[in-house]
């Protein structure tokens, strides 16, 4: 059995982000992170590493620096690492990164036994499109915001969160999932582990080893491939300033209150 | 490069649809709210704007989306769609779409809406904008909103070409530090996934409700179509907080961790002299103070009540990008320097344990001097 987590490393839009004069992001400033929800889904691999003593492979899609976050991954007790990278898979979007990904998820294998999981999304693009394409992609079924997940032989109970509630799915392996923050607490990186990530297998897997894939090919992949485009990018301006009130007793209040009541607000 | 890799667009002309989800039998408000929007842009297009109803015995509620700008809705009836299921509901829309042929399809950004949205472009290979916040078609109006909400300088606003007829589709990206303009100039129907409680509902219309055409399209699904299985499904036992439908909604932040029930309390308390509602900030959620459905900012709920009031919450861009379009924004913190005061109409620097009471005060009195 193997679980294949996909992973992406994303900039930190959590601290302060810096954006260049022509509006785009000014990536170089900012911190390299793995994606949060991604790690929730490495750790209900591991935890389902624990139970049934599967395989854990994680696959990334981007440039050779990403090495770094696998190796971090791997040191969490993940077992294989691919990235896959290459500049003919530059600018794609969901649906083309989707079949990138999905061509990478084939050429490792996807058995009867075996799950594919993806974090919910991303904190750079928050699309939270690429893990039902892939699913698509692989012709797999596929429960989206995973809060919790049993395995009883090839069957999976998953509560999958509403904003409403949650439903109950039963779904049969393989499948793919995508978790949620409320899914379980990442491990950290273990000593040992940090030792290990080192000598576990790390591939790369560019044009030339996906170029056979049916899925891949010049008019599904990269930019010239994806099926949207960017028509402006910009940045929002700031409110304009408003009144800061002076002090912050009766006196302040009963102003606000009274200008409310001019504006009729209440 | 526009005729690179094109789907033959031209046939593309069954009109804007809008995937119009219900759960339990009833509607969605966001259904309606996209029906509102997707009738602006069917009249920019000059084409006709379409409902896609799916779920069982759910006829009865199509009409009512007449009333809100639909010229017809197709219903597609089984018990196979009671409840949903990516792998049902995906096919049931991508077979209809290919005969039907829509140029666009809007979809609320709900998590079933975002997990059917991608299923459905990958299959019929066409693109997805994720969670827009904003949509045009005609390039004038497209410029006007540029000229209001973005930074962009008017010379480079002005020199967009005017005929574009693609459905732009706007929307934020690293937590709306920027915003992006998305097109899908090869592929139909170009899909959006829209945020809730962004688009506003228009005034409900009996006679055009009555006028609105139900069509049945031919569809098939037999259990062998679903891979997955629904065993139950559990609406949360609390009653969820309606922040989107507020006029006025009082959030709290970090700053009421010195007494966490206290500062909720005195949320409670003004927010019921506004007539309102109690929101939170990341952090209140993330503590566990809150529950998660009064999340207001980016990765939680959109707000635009008339009145939107901070207590002590110091404005990350994630929280603004959820409430900075509130009508009235009135902010209390301790620290002047807050971003929260940036764009706040009202800013008052101050313990929000000491103010909060008094402002109670001056609304109540004010409200009885009317």
């Amino acid at each position: 059995m193997k679980i294949i987590v996909c992973v992406k490393q994303v900039p930190d839009t959590s601290g302060k982000v810096a954006v260049n004069p022509d509006g785009t992001l000014n990536r170089a400033s900012m911190a390299a992170i793995t994606n949060p929800d991604d790690l929730n889904a490495v750790e209900a691999a591991l935890v389902l590493k624990e139970q049934t003593g599967a395989e854990v492979i994680v696959v990334s899609m981007g440039p050779p620096p990403a090495e770094g976050m696998l190796r971090e991954v791997m040191a969490r007790g993940v077992d294989r690492a691919v990235l896959v990278s290459g500049r003919e898979f530059g600018g794609s979007d969901t649906y083309a990164t989707s079949q990138i990904l999905a061509a990478a998820i084939n050429k490792i294998g996807v058995g009867p036994e075996d799950i594919v999981m993806c974090g919910r999304q991303a904190i750079d693009g928050d699309t939270a499109q690429v893990g039902p394409q892939i699913a698509e992609k692989l012709g797999l079924p596929q429960v989206s915001y995973a809060a919790e997940i049993k395995k009883d032989g090839d069957t999976l109970t998953i509560k999958r969160m509403l904003e409403d509630g949650y439903m109950t799915i039963k779904v049969k392996t393989p499948c793919l999932i995508t978790c949620i923050k409320e899914l379980n607490n990442p491990r950290y990186m273990s000593v040992n582990g940090i030792f290990e990530c080192y000598a576990k297998p790390y591939e790369i897997f560019d044009y030339n080893t996906l170029k056979d894939d049916p899925l891949i090919d010049p008019s599904t992949i990269g930019l010239k491939g994806s099926p949207t485009n960017i028509f402006k990018s910009f940045t929002p301006p700031q409110k304009g300033v408003g009144m800061m009130l002076e002090g912050a007793d009766k006196a302040t209040c009963d102003k606000l209150a009274g200008i409310l009541a001019a504006k009729h607000m209440i | 490069m526009s005729n690179y890799n094109s789907a033959a667009i031209e046939e593309f002309n069954g009109g804007i649809w809008v995937f119009c989800e219900q759960r339990q039998g009833k509607m969605m408000p966001t259904s309606f709210e996209l029906i509102s929007e997707g009738r602006k842009l069917a009249d920019e297009l000059g084409s006709k704007l379409y409902g896609l109803l799916l779920g069982s015995n759910v006829e009865g509620i199509a009409k009512e989306l007449g009333g809100y700008g639909a010229d017809g809705v197709y219903v597609c009836d089984s018990p196979l769609l009671e409840n949903y299921t990516t792998d049902g509901y995906t096919k049931v829309i991508c077979d209809v779409i290919r005969e039907y042929k829509p140029e666009a399809m809007l979809i609320g950004a709900t998590n079933i809406g975002r997990d059917l949205g991608p299923r459905c472009a990958a299959r019929l290979h066409t693109g997805l904008c994720a969670d827009c916040t904003h949509l045009d078609i005609d390039v004038p109006k497209y410029k006007d909103f540029l000229r209001s909400a973005s930074t962009l300088a008017p010379a480079m606003i002005d020199s967009i070409k005017e005929d574009d007829r693609n459905l732009k589709m706007t929307r934020p990206a690293f937590g709306g530090h920027l915003m992006a303009t998305i097109i899908c100039p090869r592929f139909r129907p170009a899909m959006a996934t829209v945020r809730p409680g962004v688009m506003k509902k228009a005034a409900f219309d009996q006679a055009k409700a009555d006028a609105c055409q139900i069509i049945k399209p031919n569809f098939s699904l037999t259990e062998a179509d679903l891979d997955t299985q629904v065993v139950e499904v559990v609406k949360a036992a609390k009653k969820m907080v309606d922040l989107i439908g507020a006029d006025v909604v009082v959030s709290v932040g970090r700053g009421i961790s010195k007494d966490v029930e206290g500062g909720i309390k005195l949320a409670e308390e003004l927010a019921e002299v506004l007539g309102g509602v109690v929101g939170g900030s990341r952090a209140t959620i993330d503590s566990g103070w809150l529950s998660a459905d009064h999340q207001v900012g980016q990765t939680g709920k959109t707000v635009h009540p008339k009145i939107y009031v901070a207590l002590g919450i110091s404005g990350a861009i994630q929280h603004k990008a959820g409430m900075q379009d509130s009508e009235c924004i009135i902010a209390v913190n301790k620290n002047e320097s807050a971003p929260i005061f940036e764009i706040a109409d009202y800013g008052i620097c101050g313990d929000l344990f000491k103010v909060t009471p008094l402002l109670i005060e001056a609304i109540k009195a004010a409200k009885a001097a009317k």
